[in-house]
């Protein structure tokens, strides 16, 4: 039988317009304690708005219910440290009462000299774990990754996956993940909601495979609630 | 004439110091030129105490109190960039200034003349720029984190709309004490060019952050020294020794390479 304690997340109903633009329309699904889920969809589906409006960043209609023990770490898509000298142990220590070597350690950039870097020298794939680092440094229960893998070489990406899976499976972190990747959201994610401004997808990460599921994945979207915004 | 030179020197360090920490985040905002201009706003409020004989350093305050408020008004409501609007204030000023400046005291207030100096502005320079340099600490990290991800600062519960408000008050402070030593057309330098050196030599942010400060004294001090010795105008000699610290980091970190 259903716990309604199992679920961290519930979404119903949730609407994002901005400037007249509907963004995210009508967008309701629910998300169980320790899984991961991927939010799959193509450029300007509204999948970062989620992501926004699930941090209430931005304003939206509908209902955003999270369990009230649930505690959120956010690893944004882009951040701008190009210009800026700033350490990694500097940027960690933003946060409160941070170890900053010890914050390195699950994210497997342990190495001596690494708080001592400069965070805009750092690669794609070490800039990313910096900011997971970032994002569990309050210990959090719950994981909000904006594309996962922008920015980092091939040969990256792997390891951050291998990550966050450990994440979950040691520390039962529920994990959100924006991507564009059917190979993570197979290998890394157990349910998957794909976006296109509306829902066309919610289920078993599995079914992507599904070509009936991949039609109405990648097939042309008109979302019930936006007739005149039809693509 | 050593009192006076230690009076200028007081305020030198107190306005380099403050000047060059608080431009060091003005330089990573990439708002250079906002630090420059916003100086320019400051000349009808010089013209108005020069006019009606009170401070202009609270004239030039007033001013640019009144126009920073303005400027984070403008630029929330329509969404234009602090440099458009910035752009447009500085020259309605400088135009409003030039007409209402008695043209003996013009020369001054562009140029500025530390050698007028009372034991009063230095009280006020020092306590302005310590209450400045406080503040800034203060916000600092608020300030990087919203340059580095808005998003991270919003999702740590950053105000950063509003800690931008308190920057560009603050900034405008500074720029009123700064007016004194180098005049309203040159004290853009002490906010730029010190923080622009310093991010030449600088991998951590505390060592950028202290070395802006450090060049910002160096430029005022070495300005107001050569100044007093050649018996030149103080304005051009800190801009002068500020450039030849500027080039000195440029050939530091060419030579890193």
């Amino acid at each position: 039988m259903e716990n309604n304690d199992d679920y961290v997340l519930r979404v119903s109903n949730l609407s994002v317009k901005l400037q007249n633009q509907t963004i995210l329309d009508n967008v309701s699904f629910k998300l169980k304690r320790g899984t991961a889920l991927a939010v799959l969809g193509p450029n300007g589906a509204g999948k970062t708005m989620l992501f926004r409006a699930l941090l209430k960043l931005v304003p939206y209609t509908g209902k955003i219910e999270w369990a009230e023990k649930a505690k959120i770490g956010y690893v944004p898509q882009n951040i701008a440290v190009d210009d800026i000298p700033i350490s990694v142990k500097e940027f960690l220590s933003f946060k409160n009462h941070v170890d900053v070597e010890s914050s390195l350690v699950p994210v497997r950039l342990n190495n001596k000299n690494m708080a001592y870097k400069t965070l805009g020298f750092l690669s794609g794939g070490e800039l990313r774990r910096v900011l997971i680092a970032w994002a569990l440094a309050d210990n959090p229960n719950v994981l909000l990754f904006d594309e996962p893998t922008s920015g980092v070489d091939l040969g990256s990406e792997e390891p951050i996956f291998v990550t966050l899976k450990e994440l979950k499976e040691k520390n039962k972190i529920t994990v959100l993940l924006i991507t564009h990747d059917v190979h993570i959201v197979r290998e890394y994610s157990d349910y998957l909601l794909a976006l296109d401004k509306c829902v066309t997808f919610f289920g078993d990460s599995k079914e992507i495979m599904n070509p009936q599921i991949q039609k109405r994945i990648y097939g042309e979207t008109v979302c019930a609630g936006t007739p005149n915004e039809k693509k | 004439m050593a009192e006076a030179l230690l009076l200028s020197l007081l305020i030198g360090v107190s306005v380099g110091v403050s000047a060059g920490y608080l431009g060091s985040l003005m330089v990573l905002k990439k708002m250079a030129l906002v630090g420059d201009a916003l100086s320019h706003v400051a000349l009808p409020g010089l013209a108005l105490g020069i006019l009606y004989n009170f401070p202009p350093f609270l004239g030039a305050f007033a001013f640019l109190f009144a126009s920073a408020i303005i400027i984070w008004h403008l630029g929330r409501v329509t969404k234009l960039s602090f440099e458009t609007i910035v752009g447009a204030m500085f020259t309605l000023a400088l135009a409003i200034g030039i007409l209402i400046i008695p043209g003996a005291d013009l020369l001054e207030a562009l140029f500025g003349d530390i050698t007028t100096v009372t034991i009063l502005d230095t009280v006020a320079a020092i306590v302005v720029s310590a209450i400045a340099v406080f503040l800034t600490k203060i916000i600092y990290k608020k300030l990087v984190l919203g340059m580095i991800s808005e998003e991270l600062a919003i999702s740590k519960g950053i105000d950063v709309s509003r800690t931008n408000f308190v920057y560009l008050l603050l900034t405008s402070l500074i720029v009123a004490v700064g007016i004194k030593i180098t005049g309203t057309l040159l004290v853009g330098f002490l906010v730029v060019v010190p923080a622009a050196a310093a991010k030449n030599v600088s991998a951590d942010l505390f060592k950028y952050a202290v070395l802006s400060a450090a060049f910002g004294t160096l430029s005022a001090c070495s300005g107001v020294l050569f100044s007093s010795y050649l018996n030149l105008p103080t304005g051009p000699l800190v801009v002068f020794s500020g450039i030849v610290v500027f080039l000195g980091t440029v050939l530091a970190k060419w030579k890193a390479k």
